[in-house]
């Protein structure tokens, strides 16, 4: 989908054993001999790393191979215990995350640091050095509209942030950079929150971006993604560098050979547990279903479907277009202002959370962290949440220790968690490893309908392998399935219809034999499939 | 704007840096407390010794003023029974992140209903009766001071840090116009303060001592505490939300019915150090009932980790510092307020400590990332 033409690409001429001789003349940052520990863990591991001036240099691995710790190191967030970190030829030393911005380091985090209520050219402002009392606006206005037009970044100074798309404000963010005098930009699975749109805009924009000269660092996991747009891949695994390759002489599969370790197992091959399930029953029923966002605007409009026991449905969509607030009114966290819930024959509109969740309706929430676990808790305070108030686990008013520890081991050992240890604090696990125990917590009681909304994101390869599993296991047994999910792959892998969700609303049902990326990403954007196929008939 | 940071060759790192530890060691969290005081003990001294004290004696004298005799001891006794109470009250509360600052007026409310119980409600009751119906009057007049920024929270989600505190005042000015008012006592020469309450109303006494059953209320709360806050499915949803409400809200928890518990049994407890301060020492309302136990209170409950056991221990530790810090006042002529600056110092340097617990300091050394 996105033209691979590096233009003045300087893919020649690196010295890959990157030593102390004299650097390169291309080099823009190099990162050589890096050792950062926490604790016992090392999270990288004599990493060396160089990306030059003039190309897209991406980062790949698994969570937990050491991507964010490197980059911390370069953002001046954390030092490194040992290793030389090199911009443009010269050793430096940062000591504030403000040295490495004056060194010229940007970075584009997931979440953007703009003021809301702000405008455009207000938060450029803000990260721009003090110069007298004037904001001297017009003048960042003008450069705005300037920087815009070179690399594609099109953007209304005027606009105020609330009111932009996300692409939108990554827009923002990355103009803001390059006004402050970035020369290395280092966007963190800048397409995470992207529709397919505007992640070919970005792609574009990170080509045009090298071609000036920038030096482009790309963090992802997404594999397709990093073809498209990298001139060099250098793998992480456990915290070491596994290699660094030119993006033309890979593929896919042996990238996700380097970053795993093993070849992918085929979760997108059909799988045998599809011929031996069997379909039951509706077992959830949604209908006519609206809700409210938190600021109280409509958020969920008029959405229907049903689900079958043993079947598993599907929802696509850019984040933010109302999949939080169908998985909260369905789960009875957010009050539905209009139509029914059903499981099985039970109305369960707006019934109480725990009431929903005693009925049979597990819910793993998009934040795990946030919502469905605490991070400073013990694993067996997180892992009793559903159960606490039922015997064995409590008599009467009393919490059973005995009945605590038993329960939670049990889910550690059989989810295989690590550490499986009850006493462990929450925060200390992996990414996969709380996912795991939030997954074995609501599935512990045999659901008959499951609400899980990216149940795999920020979570390694290993782990969402693990976690597939479990939901093929669960369909199988017989649970109707909600799944909500960015990651079209998964959602391939795993549903037998995929609806996409587009402001609040279902543009349409397909299966994944009829899902073809480009139809999905047009719904995503907010085309309905009828619209679709009329085009395709005219 | 210069780029200090790119200039070749590279400036002499020679900075200290703080680490976060993923956890604190056994050994960090029990040396770095000890630390804390004595370096808090070396800075007071060396503000003694500005003000030309020798430091030492000083301290000596204090700790001999707070533990030096039996009826030292027992006064420390004394004074820690409202700290313990309302340390007791504060933590509770602060568990669930509820940041109750009011229990100086929760303590005065509870005062003042424990006080129409002994002079108006239950005049001429038996002990049986009488001493009873003043600890439910205590508790109930502080768990309603305390209730009402619970409710307000709760329900409406007003910041309860505001309206404690503002109702400290409202209870502190309530309960002086009572005593200049309407109970002021007519055969008091004009004095402000209800007249003495009827013999019946005093708590029992330890021997001869001042130390009172107010203790036992103390440590018996403290056991009750710990034990519902650990082993009951209440004391778990109330760990869970204080330490994310999302979470609790999620497993469907009445977080804000949660809240105004709470802050009923928060208040309740400063009410019933309100009711032991005026039965066991006070018998009668004065203005001067609490020197500001309420507040310090906030600094026990903090220093206690908001552990009931842990607060027991600080609260007997404070209470010694506020005892021997009246005991120089008498014999060295020290100003009193020695003894509050002490307790900032050591307040500020265990904050600081915390946060050796949390982080460790690492020295950027220049070697090893230069050539």
């Amino acid at each position: 989908m996105t033209e691979h033409q590096p233009v003045t690409n300087p893919v020649g001429n690196q010295s890959r054993s990157a030593g102390s001789t004299t650097p390169p003349e291309d080099e823009a940052v190099a990162m050589l001999g890096i050792v950062k520990r926490f604790g016992p863990v090392i999270a990288n591991d004599n990493i060396s790393f160089v990306a030059n001036k003039g190309e897209v240099h991406a980062l790949v691995g698994e969570n937990g191979a050491g991507k964010s710790t490197l980059m911390s190191i370069l953002a001046g967030l954390y030092r490194p215990d040992a290793g030389e970190v090199r911009i443009g030829g010269s050793p430096v030393h940062f000591k504030s995350p403000g040295d490495a911005i004056a060194a010229g380091i940007g970075m584009v985090y997931q979440n953007f640091m703009l003021v809301d209520s702000f405008t455009v050219a207000e938060n450029v402002v803000l990260g721009l050095p003090a110069g007298g009392f004037g904001l001297r606006l017009d003048e960042t206005e003008a450069k705005l509209v300037d920087y815009g037009n070179r690399y594609g970044l099109g953007i209304d100074p005027k606009a105020t942030i609330w009111q932009l798309s996300v692409g939108e404000q990554q827009r923002v963010e990355i103009i803001r950079l390059l006004i402050r005098g970035a020369t290395t930009l280092v966007f963190d699975e800048p397409t995470a929150v992207l529709t397919p749109q505007e992640s070919a805009d970005l792609i574009r924009t990170l080509r045009a971006l090298a071609a000036e000269g920038f030096c482009v660092i790309f963090i992802s996991h997404k594999l397709d993604e990093v073809a498209a747009v990298a001139d060099r891949i250098t793998v992480l695994r456990h915290g070491a560098v596994v290699d660094t390759v030119k993006a033309s002489a890979t593929n896919r599969r042996e990238l996700a050979r380097m970053m795993v370790g093993r070849e992918l197992a085929g979760a997108l091959l059909a799988d045998a547990e599809l011929d031996r399930r069997r379909i039951g029953d509706v077992a959830l029923t949604v209908n006519d279903l609206s809700a409210t966002s938190d600021k109280r605007l409509p958020a969920l409009r008029s959405v229907s479907f049903e689900i079958r026991a043993g079947e598993t449905l599907g929802i696509a969509g850019v984040a933010g277009n109302g999949q939080r607030e169908l998985a909260e009114a369905i789960t009875g966290l957010r009050t539905a202002t209009s139509g029914t819930v059903c499981l099985g024959a039970t109305d369960i509109t707006n019934a109480h959370p725990r009431t929903i969740a005693r009925s049979g309706v597990a819910h793993v929430p998009e934040d795990r962290l946030g919502t469905g676990l605490v991070g400073t808790l013990d694993l067996a305070s997180n892992a009793i949440l559903r159960t606490y108030r039922r015997n064995p686990i409590a008599r009467g008013p009393l919490l059973m220790k005995r009945a605590v520890t038993r329960f939670t081991d049990r889910l550690l050992a059989d989810y295989e968690v690590n550490p499986a240890n009850h006493a462990a604090r929450l925060r200390d696990l992996s990414g996969g490893n709380q996912q795991k125990l939030l997954i074995a917590r609501e599935l512990a009681g045999e659901p008959a309908a499951i609400v899980a909304v990216h149940p795999t994101r920020g979570v390694d390869v290993g782990a969402s392998e693990a976690i597939h599993g479990v939901l093929r296991a669960q369909r199988t047994r017989g649970a109707a399935t909600l799944l909500i999910s960015e990651d079209l792959d998964e959602l391939i892998a795993l549903c037998d219809r995929i609806a996409v969700m587009y402001e609040g609303e279902l543009m349409g049902t397909v299966t994944p034999q009829g899902a073809d990326a480009e139809t999905l990403g047009l719904m995503m954007a907010g085309t309905r499939l009828d619209a679709i196929q009329e085009a395709v008939c005219a | 704007m210069s780029a200090p940071a790119t200039t070749t060759p590279p400036p002499p790192v020679r900075g200290w840096r703080l680490e976060r530890v993923s956890k604190p060691s056994i050994a960090a969290q029990i040396l770095v407390p000890i630390a804390s005081i004595v370096a808090a003990l070396v800075v007071g001294g060396a503000i003694m010794l500005f003000a030309g004290e020798n430091p030492l004696s000083v301290y000596r004298e204090m700790f001999d003023g707070a533990f030096g005799s039996n009826y030292r001891r027992s006064e420390t006794l004394v004074k820690m029974i409202p700290l313990l109470l309302t340390g007791l009250g504060v933590a509770v509360a602060f568990r669930m992140q509820l940041w109750n600052i009011g229990a100086e007026g929760q303590f005065y409310f509870g005062a003042v209903f424990a006080t129409w119980v002994a002079l108006y409600g239950f005049a001429d009751s038996g002990a049986w009766i009488v001493i009873p119906a003043m600890m439910v009057g205590g508790m109930l007049g502080g768990a309603l001071w305390g209730g009402i920024p619970g409710v307000l929270r709760g329900y409406l989600g007003v910041n309860e840090t505001i309206t404690s505190l503002m109702l400290n005042y409202v209870a502190i000015l309530f309960a002086s116009w009572l005593v200049h008012g309407p109970w002021r006592n007519p055969d008091g020469f004009g004095f402000p303060g209800t007249e003495i309450f009827a013999a019946a109303t005093y708590l029992p006494t330890w021997g001869t001592t001042r130390v009172h059953l107010g203790l036992v209320f103390g440590l018996v709360a403290a056991v009750i505490l710990s034990f519902v806050l650990q082993r009951t499915r209440w004391g778990y949803e109330i760990s869970i939300a204080g330490n994310s409400e999302r979470v609790a809200k999620y497993a469907g928890m009445a977080t804000g019915r949660n809240m105004v518990i709470v802050m009923l049994v928060s208040g309740g407890l400063a009410g019933l150090a309100g009711m032991s301060e005026l039965a066991g020492i006070g018998h009668s309302l004065q203005r001067e009932l609490s020197p500001g136990y309420g507040y310090t209170a906030i600094i026990v409950a903090w220093l206690g980790r908001l552990n009931p056991f842990g607060i027991i221990l600080v609260a007997f530790l404070l209470a010694g510092l506020l005892v021997g810090g009246e005991q120089i006042q008498l014999s060295l002529g020290l100003p009193s307020a020695v003894a509050p600056m002490l307790q900032g110092i050591i307040l500020f340097f265990l904050l600081g400590g915390d946060l050796l617990t949390l982080y460790r300091i690492v020295r950027v050394s220049a070697t090893g990332a230069a050539s």
